[in-house]
């Protein structure tokens, strides 16, 4: 493919200590992930999809190899300027405490951007946009005011608001029921389609099966893949 | 085979024409369930012959309507009312294809992941027809009915892999 991927890891390798004690939770990875394509991670408790997702998303370093976000390689980072690309580059969207309670769904919106340096009036400005997007009319309902599915849609606009176009999503489907599971799924390609790349660990093929490409990893390697002409290509 | 209680169905709508009976059954199952008109007719023919349905005049373009009598709605009532039990099923081929490896101790992770990858593809294809727009209600549940049958099949692989993992007996072929 001859696109530039928005986050990209070449031959990524986690170790976690070392000497016999040593536990490879990743191993040699290669994963590309570009705008508006949506890739699924699959992969029993243990497989390092976790590793994954936070080697990709810059919260954790390779001890060899590389991750580039959005043409920028991680390694040559320092902790401050990692964050600060963390927090211009890359959304994330978990299972649960997503959104801070005491906070409106548009306050927690705009959060993340307040602590970029956004004044809090074009912050708010972007966060109804975002929140327009997703389907949210209620911005300042309380998070235990909504449904799960609408906090879902709160954490995706908050992910996505500014200028950010890779998202990590780490089971966001979690204690979803499968219709309002299926809304997380439809919202997260309806972002894929207007040009954001979406990174998705789920263990739930249903949802698995939403993605452009599926990866399956085992031990800390991919073990296949349902784009396997593309990766054999590589 | 449900075709006969199927067109009982549509026919307690109201009477259709055999042409109109295989449309409206191929729109409630999606594609996934192709009827050819010829089938419709034999069925049609059995559902006279057992008194469940009852032909009208011919027209003038030499169609002819059918209608479903009290003893079809009977055995309309009866079928929806029945459970459907495992043995009404087609037996599965991946599950004998499986106990087989099992047995004649071939290596099973392999298959495993190629039906996984398989499935994953059918699964995505199931996704893709169900976002497509303009399916029917009843469509919609045959396309979600498929995906949780997928669904399930993955889960048991992945208790398959699990399971053969951690038996002493697999690993013995695998080394």
């Amino acid at each position: 493919m001859s696109f530039d991927p928005v986050v990209r890891l070449a031959d990524a390798t986690r170790v976690h200590g070392d000497g016999p004690q040593a536990v490879h939770a990743l191993r040699g990875v290669n994963l590309e992930v570009g705008a508006g394509e949506l890739v699924a991670v699959m992969g029993s408790s243990g497989s390092g999809k976790s590793t994954l997702l936070n080697l990709a998303g810059g919260l954790d370093r390779p001890t060899s190899g590389a991750v580039t976000v959005e043409g920028t390689p991680l390694t040559s980072l320092t902790a401050k300027e990692l964050a600060a690309l963390r927090r211009r580059h890359v959304g994330y969207v978990f299972q649960d405490l997503n959104l801070i309670p005491s906070l409106t769904a548009a306050e927690n919106v705009m959060l993340p951007r307040e602590l970029d340096g956004v004044r809090a009036k074009q912050a708010r400005r972007e966060a109804l946009a975002a929140l327009a997007e997703v389907g949210l009319d209620e911005p300042d309902r309380f998070p235990d005011e909504l449904s799960g599915g609408q906090r879902q849609r709160v954490a995706i606009a908050r992910a996505l608001a500014g200028e950010r176009r890779l998202l990590l999503a780490d089971e966001p489907t979690g204690a979803l029921d499968t219709p309002t599971g299926d809304e997380v799924l439809q919202l997260l390609r309806a972002r894929c389609d207007a040009g954001a790349a979406v990174l998705l660990v789920t263990h739930e093929s249903r949802y698995a099966a939403w993605a452009d490409r599926v990866v399956f990893l085992r031990d800390g390697m991919i073990a296949d893949s349902t784009d396997a002409a593309l990766e054999t290509a590589r | 085979m449900a075709i006969r209680q199927g067109l009982l169905a549509l026919l307690s709508m109201g009477p259709r024409y055999g042409y109109q009976l295989r449309t409206e059954f191929e729109a409630s199952t999606g594609a996934t369930w192709p009827l050819n008109i010829g089938q419709v007719y034999t069925t049609l023919s059995r559902l006279e012959r057992d008194g469940l349905v009852a032909p009208g005049e011919q027209d003038d373009q030499g169609r002819v309507v059918y209608s479903i009598t009290e003893a079809g709605r009977a055995e309309l009532e009866r079928w929806l009312s029945t459970p459907v039990t495992q043995s009404d099923r087609p037996r599965d081929e991946l599950v004998i294809k499986l106990a087989m490896a099992v047995t004649a101790r071939a290596d099973v992770r392999p298959v495993i992941q190629a039906q996984r990858t398989a499935t994953m593809r059918t699964l995505q294809e199931l996704v893709r027809a169900k976002r497509v727009n303009g399916a029917g209600a009843a469509q919609l549940l045959v396309l979600e009915s498929m995906i949780f049958q997928a669904e399930a099949e993955q889960r048991w692989l992945d208790h398959c892999e699990a399971v053969l993992t951690a038996s002493p007996q697999t690993q013995e072929t695998q080394a």
